[in-house]
């Protein structure tokens, strides 16, 4: 397979822009793939943050009075949607899958190069056509999760471009997700024995098995449901006999599941990242890598737990309460030996690794509020309200977008050859820290005491808390400002680098910095230990 | 050596400490107002006080080590070479396993004292047919020991309000007015969408659903005007869709009830 592709890389690169050109061209290259991916992803970022501003803004007083009531629940589903399927799916794994997955494998590109451009090119067409649907007859306004009967009830036009959008993200996804495990898989130099992989090689592995396994089951659900808005079927709709109920169990089968397709990675991420800058081997490699198959495994039956309320079995409720809990004790393993690796390191506090660190902590307590919302009797009173939006968004920004900013000022010099600046990269780091919580934490008490999430409006007595959590949201919309500002700085006039500033042991530092386009000068190094910290062989300097 | 196990052993019963301080003395939730809700508390709060402690031990364990650990302007070379502690990993996969089975255990024990595992008895007299295959919540107390006793009401709810059918009375109202201390069962059912029945004070919500009945049953124990909210997105004016459940004594119950009876049959 490999000599096919270095055969044909002769002719196409000629066809290929040379300059900052080809980040807009149908590039193969799996490194211009995965910036794309970033670039795109961060731009749907803005947007869906600025989605967010405006919800935020909405809260800050009781009445619905800053945008009209259906309008507010078309911001709330793109802001849902923007978040989910265009910033953090396709960033943590296709932008930092494509950069990284041949590095780690020892190879000169992905496994299928046109299908990886061509998973890369669904993605800014959806996005658009999503953001796009807004101006037709307004966008879906069923909330991300779109529930039957309401997303059959609502204006058809934005519903359907809705399903469409998310038709064709899945479609990107599966087309990645089949790539990275062939890469990995088949792509490996020779003598690159599995467990030699860098833990982010199994992390995206585990991640694409449940891409391929569980999107699937997403997009047949969207089409029936599809079907039941253009063509009256009655496959969820009660009035014709169908089961609304199915389709939460369809939607949650894939939904649940992509929680981890968000997180997985994120895991991965760090390993690589925590064990370059404390200076030592990554804790415990094989039972991260268990860890990670067993929440894959784990991760597949537990998507219940999203539908305490909606009148399932009891059995059903205790099996479901008893598998989502059980997830605690992987995950808890890999934080446990993300901690026993900074213990006794040489720690260099830079901005990669303070929000490594914020990250830990923000994803310690949302798991704990995880484990907590596991259970049937506690999540029944707090299902639906502000106490889940507050969990989740301590998962997916606090942990998985925290990991983001972080693996951008780890590679930034990877890619660019260039330094970020530190100051404002602490900057950065501190402000969203702050924002965050600020923003998030108090949402937990808001959820106990009766507010419910997806309103407009909420009781007076609740404008003081929001109105904390407004701040918080103002501060994490500053916070873009010191980043981006870093971002223009160092690529301008950034100090050099050298090919690897943080004297990091896993294989993509082992080349130049940028790399070049087939990745290494002459043959793929062999690396047996990528964490090999510590050992005399490896000693710094 | 002794001294630093010293404080070790000084800074977990201090993480302890602290943990149960707060898992005692912060009320996060709002009033107690049935017999589900102390219940819930005490499971929140025991959630809340394990919660605490792992979350002070592991930032105290993360900001320590950055601390402890930081690289100084004088050293050089790499931390050392410990890739793994399979004793100590097997500690940290053994433990938590405990405390989430124990939790599990608690939890399904607190479960069945809201009266979740219990199957619905068919006997009970708003299923006129055993056919009808009815979903439940949470059915708090026996069914048919106070079967005589409770007091019945059929719910709908539509875009975006709630209605309250008292068949015994045969007559609709707007609120949901009902007496301490006596088991309320509600048969729920939705007129076009998905919508949620809560009332945070009882900590109760269950989903009305189109095309499929649902069942709660609740037992209020403090008189008071609570919040009826609907938790599930239903539509544009979601945020407004709000009732009240008004619990009275039971003289005043039958006082409401009665006015209420005898105007729906004048008319």
């Amino acid at each position: 397979m490999t000599i096919s592709i270095d055969s044909k890389d002769s002719n196409t690169k000629s066809l290929q822009p040379k300059g900052w050109l080809r980040y807009f061209s149908f590039s193969l290259d799996h490194k211009v793939i995965g910036i794309q991916y970033l670039i795109c992803g961060f731009l749907f970022y803005l947007i869906g943050g600025t989605l967010a501003s405006a919800i935020r803004i909405e809260l800050a007083s009781p009445m619905s009075d800053f945008m009209p009531r259906d309008v507010y629940n078309q911001v709330l589903t793109l802001h849902g949607t923007i978040m989910i399927f265009l910033w953090i799916v396709p960033v943590v794994n296709g932008a930092f899958g494509n950069y990284l997955i041949p590095f780690y494998v020892g190879a000169r590109d992905m496994a299928f190069p046109r299908l990886n451009a061509v998973a890369f090119w669904l993605i800014p067409p959806s996005g658009l056509m999503l953001v796009a649907s807004y101006f037709v007859e307004g966008a879906a306004q069923a909330g991300w999760t779109a529930y039957p009967p309401l997303s059959i009830t609502t204006p058809q036009s934005g519903q359907i471009i809705w399903i469409m959008s998310v038709l064709l993200l899945g479609g990107s996804s599966i087309f990645g997700g089949i790539n990275f495990i062939a890469t990995i898989i088949k792509l490996r130099r020779p003598g690159l024995k599995l467990m030699q992989l860098p833990m982010y090689c199994w992390a995206m592995l585990g991640t694409s098995l449940l891409v391929v396994l569980s999107t699937p089951v997403l997009a047949g659900t969207l089409i029936l449901l599809s079907f039941d808005i253009v063509a009256h079927t009655g496959f969820f709709n009660p009035v014709l006999g169908g089961n609304v109920v199915v389709y939460q169990h369809l939607f949650w089968f894939y939904s649940h599941p992509a929680v981890y397709i968000m997180v997985l990675p994120a895991f991965g991420l760090v390993s690589e990242i925590l064990p370059v800058h404390s200076r030592k081997p990554l804790f415990g490699y094989t039972t991260m890598v268990f860890s990670i198959m067993g929440i894959v495994v784990l991760g597949l039956v537990v998507w219940a737990h999203h539908m305490f309320t909606s009148g399932t079995p009891p059995w059903m409720r205790l099996f479901f309460t008893i598998a989502t809990a059980f997830i605690a004790v992987p995950t808890g393993i890999k934080f446990f030996n993300w901690v026993a690796t900074l213990w006794g390191g040489k720690i260099s506090i830079n901005s990669a690794m303070l929000f490594s660190c914020g990250f830990i902590i923000n994803f310690v307590f949302g798991g704990i509020t995880g484990v907590a919302l596991a259970q049937v009797p506690f999540d029944i009173h707090v299902h639906d309200t502000y106490f889940v939006v507050a969990h989740f968004h301590y998962i997916v920004y606090g942990g998985t977008v925290f990991i983001i900013f972080s693996s951008i000022y780890h590679w930034f010099p990877k890619v660019t050859g260039k330094l970020m600046s530190e100051k404002l990269g602490i900057i950065h780091f501190s402000i969203t820290f702050i924002g965050f919580n600020l923003c998030f934490a108090p949402q937990h008490w808001l959820g106990l005491n009766g507010m419910p999430r997806r309103v407009a409006e909420y009781d007076p007595q609740f404008q003081f808390v929001n109105q904390i959590s407004s701040v918080g949201a103002l501060l994490m919309a500053i916070s873009t400002i010191p980043f981006l500002v870093n971002i223009f700085l160092s690529i301008k006039n950034g100090k050099d680098s050298g090919d690897n500033p943080w004297n990091a042991l896993t294989p993509e530092w082992l080349t130049s910095s940028p790399p070049p386009v087939e990745n290494w000068e002459g043959e793929a190094p062999l690396v047996e230990e990528p964490y090999g910290y510590g050992k005399p062989i490896n000693q710094e300097n | 050596m002794l001294n630093k196990n010293f404080y070790l052993i000084l800074i977990i019963s201090a993480v302890f400490g602290i943990s149960f301080w707060i898992g005692f003395n912060v009320n996060l939730l709002p009033v107690e107002a049935s017999i589900n809700a102390p219940i819930y508390d005490e499971l929140f709060k025991i959630l809340f006080i394990i919660g605490l402690i792992i979350f002070i031990g592991m930032t105290i364990a993360v900001i320590y080590s950055l601390f402890k650990f930081r690289k100084r302007k004088d050293q050089y070379g790499d931390g050392i070479a410990l890739e793994g502690n399979l004793s100590l990993e097997i500690v940290w996969t053994i433990i938590p396993s405990i405390i989430v089975l124990i939790i599990g255990l608690y939890s399904y024990n607190i479960y069945d004292r809201m009266g979740g595992m219990k199957e619905l008895n068919h006997s009970h007299e708003m299923m006129t047919s055993n056919t009808e295959k009815i979903w439940a919540g949470i059915s708090q107390a026996s069914n048919n020991e106070f079967a005589s006793n409770n007091l019945s009401v059929e719910v709908s709810a539509m875009q975006f309000a709630f209605l309250f059918n008292y068949p015994k009375g045969k007559f609709i109202s707007g609120e949901l007015h009902v007496p301490v201390d006596h088991k309320v069962s509600m048969k729920m059912e939705s007129k076009d969408v998905i919508h949620a029945f809560w009332v945070p004070e009882f900590r109760i919500k269950q989903d009305i659903i189109p095309g499929q009945p649902t069942v709660l049953n609740f037992t209020p124990t403090k008189v008071g005007k609570y919040p009826i909210i609907c938790a599930e997105l239903c539509g544009p004016y979601h945020g407004g869709m709000r009732a009240s459940i008004i619990v009275e004594e039971e003289s005043d119950y039958k006082d409401w009830f009665n006015k209420n009876t005898k105007t729906e049959v004048s008319l």
